[in-house]
């Protein structure tokens, strides 16, 4: 049973076919690699998976539930995910309230009357689970900064922080290595290593740097001007000799 | 089917009126990203240099045209995109709207200015002979008329060759795409960016007269009224293709003329909705017109970069003197109301008291605006809508004042909150511009009926009367406004600290980041609406209690643009701020009035003419948001604690020296930046 099911996707713009007819499966736990050249369509179908674009055509199920229709927030609701490609922060926040307000929005309470009598502050229950998250991505030493004065890397960490506190049950990241160095990267390898082991959380992952997508991932899809032209074991597709024309510049 | 043909054929000259202005309007925004509310002021201008040049001094018509259209309109345009537009083409969309919005409540005062108050009946038109009338059949037009389609058609051929077959049209189409990117790319932005300001000023002036001489009179706000109709054709054109546009002007002014034509002119619902048919059509294509569908979201590809704002002041003091400011604010508002209850006089006390009714009022734009993120034209409607509901209770159900002006701030969050509905679909601008459709509905529609406002005196809103306090008392009334605004602070204050306002604060950072981690922006947006719209209305209930009567031009569209003006510029993230702006915007203009600069002619001397000289201070401020949107209180208070800090730092720094002098040398510390060698 799989978890995420996208059949036959696909999104148009003005002329240009950015999906086409795209099917993949995510099942529970497992961390799904999607990689493809510049321009392929893997940020388009991450938008139609989680409702900022509305496909063309094609049926995309989240735990069997159809997702057409469902606003992005109500898709958070039930447990998906996301990064950005470009970094989304909350700018004047601190890395702590970032965690905290994902928590508050994770537990759906923002009654008014709360507010009025005072009864919103963040729980030592909160606090506590942010701390957690934030141990779990070595935050500990910024939790306090505003997210403007960290650098790329460690933005990346706090978008991944902030998603995790959701408890995502399937979490998309787009392109989580992109800008950080040899060092971060490594990082973020092990972070997405320990989240699908310690809390299942399946994931998918766009990536261009091989060695993250060989280290982490079981599956991988390969994108093309929006078609896919390859899916199956890792090894088996990095190694595909069609895939590494098309995308690996024959480097690997 | 000749009635329909000749009411059709009456529409064609303000429907090509409306074209103009829609096309001038959809160029600059198409250009350079920003929608000119200040058009109308613009089209305002023109029409007075036109009327002062032909009428008052009797020019010959080619050469007051030449002045007031040809060479004023584009050198307008030319100021604005150099000194003002051209630096904010990457500024956040809210900052340009302020803008254009400061512009739009300094320009028509700076005008008046030199235009003088004596009201300019009988504007001419651009005819020779204004008297003769053309005939075809059954079909008629005055030379007014005739003149006006004809420079209508002019100018679209000349626009269309500018399209065709120049590079021109093609580069603004870049330059729209994504300002940054053809930053990069060979393209001049600026230069596209001026001409296309130059462009559309000309049809701001050109359109303000052909306009003039529909009106009895030269004035401002009656250019306003009309640029809904232009902003309704150009959201008909999707804010962006130019032959819809057109397309969309021409036949709203058909379509009014035919209604006109049609409905019996004495029923109730052509009263009503003659009048509305601009703002009902600007309402429902904002609403149900597809071209306008996520136009707002998309995103320009290099947006984000910009450097992160200046950390709020409040992070940056130290705690004592956190403490110390607040125990200093603490004495001077208990300073300030010892001194109104026993050493003001009645006018002072007056005064004092009105400041502190419009804190409460601005404390609703301080929602909206500093929390929401959302620019609402609608603050003095909302604010009407209280005044009203109350009056109306009171006097119809003889319901006692004081609860009922809760009640009538509760209308005031109803229609607030259903305002908000488009916030269901639109984004930002849109938003904004349907709060521009609303309360000029309200001010022209609504408030001229007698189950609104009584008729054009008003309806009495007496003082409350609680057991045995009687608020005739000025004083007792004072108080009362203060515990209100007290507890009207304290609400907004929670709200902003609570989960409300952290949701706000993360909609405001990233609407996507925020909606995926589940926080539904449509419920925010409403809430804040809702909250934002009764506050104001609890303001505008106790305001119309102060004076004894809800009056509508206490609640005038053009005042509730004033205040959001006053509040952006003087700081819309805070309380403090938004209580200062509430007792400045009484204060400045009293202040003005007292210097007397004798000097000066009458028109420019404060104590003249203060009002206006207020409205031009401050509409300029508007202009400081896009450098500094955290407010001028905020951004000085940084400033003097940075320089506070820098002296504290000196002062420890000479104290440890001394110290480390008396203990003998210590090289790392003498010998380090603050050493005394
Ligand atoms: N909103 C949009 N409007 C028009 N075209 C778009 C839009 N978004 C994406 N595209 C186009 O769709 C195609 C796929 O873009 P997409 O961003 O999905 O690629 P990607 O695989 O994520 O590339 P990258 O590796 O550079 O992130 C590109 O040609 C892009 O120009
Ligand atoms: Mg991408």
């Amino acid at each position: 049973m799989s978890l995420l099911r996208a059949e036959e996707v696909s999104k148009r713009f003005s002329g240009l076919s950015a999906l086409d007819a795209v099917s993949l499966t995510v099942a529970p736990g497992e961390i799904v690699g999607l990689i493809g050249p510049n321009g392929a369509g893997k940020t388009t179908l991450f938008n139609c998976l989680y409702g900022v674009l509305a496909p063309d055509g094609g049926r995309i199920t989240f735990d069997g539930r159809d997702l057409a229709g469902l606003a992005v927030h109500r898709r958070a609701r039930l447990g998906i995910g996301r990064t950005f490609q470009r970094i989304e922060l909350f700018a004047g926040m601190t890395v702590r309230d970032h965690l905290l307000v994902a928590e508050r929005a994770r537990r759906g309470d923002g009654a008014l009357w709360k507010d009025l009598c005072n009864r919103s502050r963040p729980t030592s229950d909160e606090r506590a689970r942010a701390d957690a998250t934030l141990g779990l991505l070595g935050l500990d030493d910024v939790a306090d900064r505003p997210v403007e004065s960290l650098s790329l890397g460690r933005g990346r960490l706090v978008e991944l922080g902030r998603a995790l506190m959701i408890e995502p049950r399937l979490l998309l990241l787009d392109e989580p290595s992109s800008g950080l160095d040899h060092r971060e990267t490594d990082e973020m390898a092990d972070v997405l290593d320990v989240v699908r082991r310690e809390r299942g959380t399946a994931i998918l992952l766009v990536e261009h740097d091989v060695a993250m997508v060989r280290r982490v991932t079981s599956r991988l899809y390969v994108l093309d001007f929006g078609q896919l032209i390859a899916d199956g074991p890792t090894a088996e597709v990095v190694a595909d000799a069609r895939v590494r024309q098309a995308y690996l510049g024959d480097t690997v | 089917m000749t009635d329909l043909v000749s009411y059709a054929i009456r529409g064609v000259p303000i429907g090509c009126v409306f074209a103009l202005m829609a096309v001038g309007v959809v160029l600059t925004y198409k250009t350079s990203g920003v929608f000119n509310l200040a058009f109308g002021a613009q089209a305002f201008v023109s029409a007075a240099v036109y009327y002062e040049t032909r009428v008052r001094h009797d020019w010959p018509i080619w050469l007051a045209f030449l002045v007031a259209v040809v060479a004023l309109g584009p050198a307008i345009g030319y100021v604005l995109d150099r000194a003002l537009f051209r630096h904010l083409r990457t500024a956040p969309p809210i900052a340009r709207l302020v803008t254009s919005l400061g512009l739009l409540v300094a320009i028509p005062q700076m005008v008046q200015i030199w235009f003088g108050n004596s009201p300019a009946y009988n504007p001419l038109g651009i005819a020779p002979d204004p008297g003769r009338i053309f005939r075809w059949g059954e079909y008629a037009l005055d030379a007014n008329q005739v003149a006006t389609i004809l420079v209508t058609l002019l100018v679209v051929a000349a626009l269309t060759v500018l399209f065709r077959f120049s590079a021109l049209g093609l580069r603004m189409r870049a330059v729209v795409e994504s300002p940054r990117m053809s930053e990069l790319t060979a393209i001049n932005a600026d230069r596209v960016g001026s001409s296309a300001w130059m462009m559309s000023s000309f049809l701001a002036g050109l359109s303000g007269v052909l306009l003039a001489p529909l009106f009895a009179q030269v004035e401002a706000n009656a250019f306003f009224t009309l640029l809904v109709a232009a902003v309704a054709a150009a959201a008909f054109g999707g804010l962006s293709s130019i032959p819809l546009t057109f397309a969309g002007g021409l036949a709203l002014g058909v379509l009014q003329q035919v209604l006109a034509g049609y409905l019996p002119s004495d029923s109730v619902v052509s009263q009503g909705l003659r009048p509305a048919l601009p703002f009902l059509v600007l309402f429902l294509l904002l609403l149900f017109w597809p071209p306008l569908r996520g136009i707002g979201r998309a995103a320009d590809p290099l947006a984000g970069v910009d450097p992160p704002p200046p950390a709020p002041a409040a992070t940056v003091r130290s705690s004592g003197m956190t403490t110390m400011t607040r125990v200093l604010a603490v004495a001077t508002v208990a300073g300030f109301v010892l001194a109104a209850l026993f050493w003001f006089d009645a006018f002072w006390l007056l005064l004092f008291t009105k400041g502190l009714i419009f804190g409460v009022i601005f404390l609703s734009i301080t929602v909206l605006t500093g929390m929401g993120g959302q620019v609402s034209l609608s603050q003095a409607a909302f604010a009407g809508v209280g005044a009203f509901a109350t009056g109306q209770l009171v006097e119809n159900f003889g319901l006692p004042v004081l609860p009922t002006m809760f009640l009538g701030a509760l209308v005031a969050a109803v229609v607030g909150a259903v305002l908000a509905i488009p916030a269901l679909r639109l984004d930002g601008l849109y938003l904004t511009l349907a709060t521009l459709a609303f309360a000029l509905m309200w001010e022209n529609v609504l408030v001229p009926q007698t189950w609104v406002s009584s008729g054009p005196l008003g309806v009495d809103v007496p003082r409350p009367l609680v057991g045995p306090v009687d608020f005739t008392d000025d004083r007792a009334f004072l108080l009362l406004c203060l515990v209100v605004l007290a507890l009207v602070g304290l609400l907004v204050l929670l709200v902003k600290r609570g989960t409300t306002g952290r949701y706000l604060d993360a909609l405001r950072g990233s609407e996507l980041a925020a909606a995926s981690i589940g926080v539904d922006r449509t419920r925010a947006r409403i809430t804040t609406f809702a909250l934002s719209a009764g506050i104001a209305g609890l303001g505008g209930g106790l305001l119309a209690s102060q004076v004894g009567r809800a009056t509508p031009t206490d609640y005038v569209f053009f005042l509730g643009l004033f205040w959001v003006v006053m509040v952006v510029t003087l700081g819309d993230r805070s309380v403090q701020a938004a209580i200062t702006a509430g007792m400045s915007f009484l204060l400045v203009p009293e202040l003005l009035s007292r210097i007397d600069l004798g000097f000066l002619p009458e028109i420019l001397n404060p104590a003249d003419n203060p009002a206006a000289i207020a409205s031009i201070l401050f509409g300029l401020g508007a202009l400081t948001y896009a450098k500094h949107p955290e407010g001028i209180l905020e951004l000085q208070t940084r400033r003097s604690i940075e320089r506070v800090n820098t002296w504290g730092a000196a002062l420890a720094r000479r104290r440890s020296a001394t110290v480390d002098a008396s203990d003998g040398p210590d090289p790392a510390v003498a010998n380090g930046p603050g050493g005394p060698r």
